[in-house]
């Protein structure tokens, strides 16, 4: 299974980025082979509108089936949700840490967007 | 850290010139002027930029005239109207050109897409810049959005996510907005996910008027929303009508500021109206030590 | 003849500009108030109500019996008001600008558009003035298509007069463009200067002809005239504080309904205005205090 973290720095020591649509980026981790992967998420910072949307494409593109984050607007957990990505919000503390908690089962599904929208 | 955003609805109200005060009443705090497009907080900060960044959103249709044959598809499909026929005729055959209005663009692509010999470019714009710089109160993010340009909220929301960034990375527990008027993107982009907003209104039936759609921006973006009205002694019939309407509508009710031309004779100045103090000096304190406290 | 009444900062006066030289004109005027957000002309007008009717814009509806989900629109839509993750597409429709890019893009010809209400147009009249209005949906982001159906409804009366929202950006682009003449009311304080500038840059790029109308002619400093003189931007007219105009403002009552003696003001700097337009090559007639 395959699962992105939103991160403010690459690899799994750096922070998790509390931000989704505009996170400075993600790492992808893979459950079987334990690998993990940086990916940049610099587009965001050029879309005029609907960055948590283009973020959620992107994720969903690279194949991943779990996403942990701080917080995801109303619009990214749609799109989210139509892509058939489960979301964790309320996530803190390194990448690592973050997804030793949800193989562990200590991370909540979120049922909704926690934070509005914005530009 | 809260987030503190000052508004209008109606324009001339005074919010920049009460931000301006709040911002000496609050000690240290990052300010964030997001009246992108007729900034004016500087103007009393008198700020030192320390940092300038371009403001890039979107992308703008650029037909190339060499490729052009005046086939006339990119007019026939723009809703916008953004595309104009050039009758130079520049080949000396009798064909057309057609060329892209920059300030009616929308940047959809249409055009780009669907041109049948590819003449149409469609480079990223450049909309304006913005700037964090260092004043007598705190850092102030601010921008400059060029003329003309499009307002999309996306510029605004550059600078709150700034001052954000700065307000945590060095520890200042307030941000303070100066908004823009009206009801469109910009202010929404300026409010949503605030702590709390004031919106500052006039005694006049313009003033109700626009307080009223201002607020039900606020209910409809779930803010915590407070009202003072400046220049109250002008009409204070009309100053008590709105103050219940305003509590009536569940924002509170923060205080009255009188008119006095100590604002306006602070603005020559390039100061703030609490530095030179006086009967509205007085009352916009007032209002701040309420405010400080809203949505908590 | 149009003439849009704009300016850079909010609250100089547009409005009561905009209203009292509709009052004041011998010519039949229609009154076309642009700040759609904030719509203020109908409070002084006080118009007899006609017609109102909802402006919407288009936004994609998917059939999804047709859709393949081969996401072209995703791919087309530049705003990710349409996207489409190997499923059937999702629609956002607040981020939607009309383009119709993704009509155009679909190969099944799955998407058609339907409208979305944005705001209203409202018609009245008040005596032989023609008004018409916006009213935007509060909590709808974008202007732009309520103010363009507002500009739409001109060409009824020999002189159209535009009510523009206060700023510099795409909004009052919306309001102003391709108007004969603009007029920037400004008032003489650094926030006025420093906004008219702005405007005048906003003007220049439009290539419109405008000038210069300082208003509370007497509450600050010199600036503003020096400025337009460095510049050879047309100064119209100024017209001092008066408190009793202030208050018949703040009740919602026309200036030259409580104080008749100043449609003359109006008047004259409609000529004047003319004047500028007629002759571009030239210098403009010298403001002087009115």
């Amino acid at each position: 299974m395959k699962i992105i973290v939103s991160a403010s720095g690459e690899g799994l020591e750096a922070q998790v980025d509390p931000r989704f649509g505009r996170a400075a980026g993600f790492v992808l981790f893979d459950t079987q082979t334990r690998e993990a992967r940086n990916i940049d998420n610099r587009q965001s910072l050029n879309a005029a509108q609907g960055a948590g949307i283009q973020a959620a494409e992107a994720v969903s593109r690279l194949g991943a089936e779990c996403l942990i984050t701080g917080h995801c607007g109303p619009k990214a957990y749609r799109t989210l949700q139509a892509a058939g990505i489960r979301v964790y919000t309320g996530a803190a503390g390194t990448v690592g840490e973050a997804i030793a908690a949800l193989e562990q089962g200590r991370l909540a599904l979120a049922e909704a967007a926690d934070v509005q929208g914005h530009w | 850290m809260r987030e503190l955003v000052v508004i209008s609805g109606k324009g001339g109200t005074g919010k920049t010139s009460i931000l301006a005060s709040f911002a000496v009443l609050a000690g240290q705090a990052v300010l964030a002027d997001c009246d992108v497009d007729a900034a004016d907080l500087h103007l009393v900060l008198t700020p030192t930029v320390r940092r300038r960044e371009v403001f890039r959103s979107g992308n703008e249709a650029v037909i190339r005239p060499e490729l052009c044959r005046g086939c006339g598809k990119c007019a026939e499909l723009c809703r916008f109207a953004a595309v104009l026929r050039d009758f130079e005729d520049p080949r000396g055959d009798g064909s057309s050109r057609y060329r892209v209005d920059a300030t009616a663009c929308e940047g959809c692509g249409v055009c780009v897409r669907h041109c049948p010999h590819g003449a149409i470019e469609f480079p990223e714009r450049v909309c304006g810049e913005w700037f964090v710089s260092g004043t007598r109160c705190g850092p102030l993010v601010h921008a400059r959005l060029h003329p003309a340009a499009e307002n999309s909220g996306k510029l605004v929301a550059a600078v709150r996510q700034e001052a954000r960034r700065l307000a945590e990375s060095e520890g200042f527990d307030r941000v303070l907005v100066d908004g823009p008027p009206g009801i469109g993107c910009p202010v929404i982009s300026s409010v949503t996910g605030a702590s709390a907003v004031l919106a500052v209104s006039e005694p006049t039936v313009s003033g109700e008027h626009d307080l009223s759609r201002v607020l039900e921006l606020c209910r409809h973006f779930d803010i915590p929303a407070a009202v003072c009205v400046n220049k109250w002694d002008l009409n204070p019939q009309m100053t008590r009508r709105i103050e219940g309407k305003a509590a009536a509508g569940g924002a509170g009710v923060l205080g009255r500021i009188p008119y006095d031309r100590a604002v306006t004779a602070a603005q020559l100045e390039a100061r703030a109206v609490v530095e030179l103090g006086g009967p509205a000096a007085a009352a916009i304190r007032a209002v701040w030590e309420r405010f400080k406290e809203t949505g908590e | 003849m149009t003439v849009a009444v704009a300016s850079g900062k909010g609250g100089t006066g547009k409005t009561t500009v905009a209203v009292n030289l509709a009052l004041s004109l011998e010519e039949p005027v229609e009154l076309l108030d642009c700040d759609v957000e904030e719509p203020n002309a109908h409070l002084f007008l006080q118009p007899r109500w006609i017609s109102t009717r909802t402006v919407s814009v288009p936004v994609p509806q998917v059939d999804e019996r047709l859709c393949t989900a081969c996401g072209a629109c995703g791919s087309a839509c530049r705003f990710h008001a349409i996207v489409s993750l190997k499923t059937q597409p999702l629609v956002f429709p607040e981020l939607c600008h009309g383009c119709g890019a993704c009509v155009l893009a679909c190969p099944a010809g799955a998407i058609r558009e339907v409208p979305r209400e944005v705001g209203v147009v409202e018609r009245g009249r008040r005596g032989e003035i023609r008004f018409v209005h916006g009213r935007l949906k509060v909590g709808e982001a974008m202007s732009g298509p309520l103010i363009r159906a507002v500009r739409s409804e001109a060409g009824q009366s020999p002189i159209t007069l535009i009510d523009a929202p206060p700023g510099t950006s795409c909004p009052v682009v919306a309001a102003v463009r391709g108007s004969d003449f603009v007029l920037l009311v400004t008032e003489p304080t650094p926030f006025g200067l420093n906004d008219l500038r702005l405007a005048v840059e906003m003007v220049r790029t439009l290539g419109l002809p405008f000038g210069v109308v300082i208003n509370r002619s007497d509450i600050g400093n010199d600036a503003v005239r020096r400025y337009c003189a460095s510049e050879a931007v047309p100064l119209l007219i100024e017209i001092p504080e008066d408190r009793r105009v202030a208050e018949a403002y703040s009740r919602g009552q026309a200036a030259v309904t409580v104080l008749p003696q100043l449609r003359a003001v109006f008047r004259e700097l409609y000529d004047r205005l003319l004047s500028v337009v007629c002759s571009p090559g030239q210098r403009p007639v010298p403001a002087g205090r009115s």
